[in-house]
């Protein structure tokens, strides 16, 4: 379990994030939706201490993260995988070499073990037999799925995607938020993932937060977004015209 | 005022760039990478340069010492002491501050950009130590080799115009080349060669690891990685100088 609690995050004069307190529970994929430049990635790396917010408390079960040391931080650090929004792959390295890093440097298990370590996460994310191919020459869809293996590799506690569908057709965005949805039922972890994708939201978000101009706006589960009235939820969920007009007929058969 | 929040930033990086590795077996890897682009990556160009200076400086001298008041063993002499004492050392690390540094701030910088550095943070991994230490050794390794590589094909380049442009006998160099030869010139040579190369990789790595922005914040930062990193070295040189002669 991670608990924010009063973040407060200012770049100079400007507040970006204004008094926000949530709490992203185990075992379940939670969401952190909002229109762009509503600070979720502000938010996001507070939640992983690549950002300290300038008031507040991010703990995670009894440890606060903001008022920990490097070292301490980087233990934790250790618990915790990451899906970049550009990747983050290393280019010079293969997608084996990539997945295999967090092995190397934290384990002293032989290459044998790696490279089985390497394959299950290959196989988990449905990209057997790639291990000698470059970031550069696979799709942005497969680089994605690369990036999860990479994030699971060390069997983290806490799983964090930060934009895991943009750039995606449709219909592999699917399958990456069912490969999340199914590492987080599978692994029992705690999983965050900044998003606007609506798909996502309806699909797998079992606890959400709408931030709205760095405020906490509406939270609840993906089966409370469809029959709310916040503001501020309905105009973010069916922003354009088509899903508005779809919102009004529906209400309207539901009243009659 | 920002050289001093530079300078101050720079110090309270330092404990992080020299604590514990979390395996020693990646560090020794990327030092040996690290040594390998610096040294093998840049012995065309260093050989280039020292011996054209090597060369120039014994036209030069024979030239000015044509008037027969001065023996001919003397260009020898001179060749030797400048290659010594500034050249080998300080003109090589000046183009290795354009060569090796700009690379040094790009790579880092470009690992900033692209959230390598994040990704590897959040993995749990000292990104300063694994960033920095293994350049920073490698750098302390083979500087001093370059530069002594850079002496002896600057004495070769000396020999060569010594002999085929200025007339010189085999006999009359070697004679110039041994001609007051003082060991501690050596020592000081190695001792700006450590200093130099500390200096390159300190403010390249500085400049790529704190770089913020796009490609042109990137181009600005390797820029200022060669500038500033050249304009320290010939500071540097200076006070060596005036310590170690003075």
């Amino acid at each position: 379990m991670i608990i924010a609690e009063n973040i407060i995050k200012s770049f100079g004069s400007q507040e970006v994030l204004k008094d926000i307190s949530f709490t992203f529970e185990d075992g379940k994929t939670n969401l952190i939706i909002g229109k762009s430049g509503a600070g979720k990635t502000v938010f996001l790396k507070i939640l992983v201490g690549l950002l300290k917010p300038s008031q507040g408390s991010v703990r995670y079960h009894d440890l606060d993260i903001c008022c920990v040391d490097n070292s301490e931080l980087r233990e934790l650090r250790m618990e915790i995988g990451m899906l970049f929004q550009g990747n983050a792959l290393f280019d010079s390295l293969t997608v084996e070499e990539n997945i295999r890093f967090p092995l190397d440097m934290f384990t002293q298990k032989t290459i044998k073990e790696k490279r089985k370590q390497v394959n299950y996460c290959l196989e988990r994310v449905n990209l057997e037999g790639i291990n000698d191919k470059y970031p550069s020459e696979i799709s942005g869809g497969m680089q994605k799925r690369v990036g999860i293996a990479r994030a699971i590799v060390l069997n983290p506690k806490y799983l964090f995607c930060d934009e895991p569908n943009s750039g995606l057709d449709p219909k592999t965005a699917i399958t990456i938020d069912d490969l999340i949805s199914s590492i987080t039922k599978d692994n029992n972890i705690t999983t965050v993932i900044n998003t606007h994708d609506m798909n996502s939201v309806m699909e797998i978000g079992d606890n959400i937060c709408l931030l709205s101009e760095g405020k906490l706006a509406w939270q609840g589960s993906k089966e409370e977004v469809l029959n709310n009235n916040n503001p501020t939820l309905i105009e973010f969920i069916f922003a354009s015209p088509f899903l508005q007009r779809l919102r009004s007929q529906a209400l309207t058969s539901s009243q009659s | 005022m920002q050289l001093i929040k530079d300078l101050g930033k720079f110090i309270s990086w330092l404990p992080d760039i020299f604590s514990k590795p979390e395996n020693w077996g990646m560090y020794y890897k990327e030092t040996i990478r690290q040594m390998y682009d610096i040294g093998i990556g840049s012995m065309s160009i260093v050989m280039l340069i020292s011996g054209f200076i090597g060369a120039v400086t014994a036209i030069q001298f024979s030239y000015q010492l044509s008037g027969g008041f001065i023996p001919d063993y003397y260009i020898g002499y001179i060749v030797r002491d400048i290659m010594i004492i500034e050249m080998a050392a300080t003109l090589t690390c000046i183009v290795l501050a354009g060569k090796v540094g700009s690379t040094m701030a790009a790579e880092i910088g470009g690992m900033r950009q692209k959230e390598h550095i994040d990704a590897m943070e959040i993995m749990g991994v000292n990104t300063s130590a694994y960033l920095v230490m293994p350049k920073l050794i490698a750098a302390v390794l083979v500087i001093p080799l370059l530069v002594t590589l850079a002496l002896i094909i600057g004495i070769g380049g000396g020999y060569v115009a010594a002999i085929y442009v200025a007339g010189l006998t085999n006999y009359e160099f070697e004679k110039g080349l041994r001609f007051l030869f003082d060991p501690y010139n050596v020592v000081m040579m190695y001792v700006k060669a450590v200093t130099f190369s500390l200096i390159i990789t300190s403010v390249a790595c500085y400049q790529g690891y704190f770089v913020k922005g796009g490609s042109i914040e990137l181009g600005h930062a390797s820029t200022r990685a060669v500038v500033y990193g050249s304009i320290i070295i010939l500071i540097a040189d200076l006070i060596i100088a005036l310590l170690l002669m003075g």
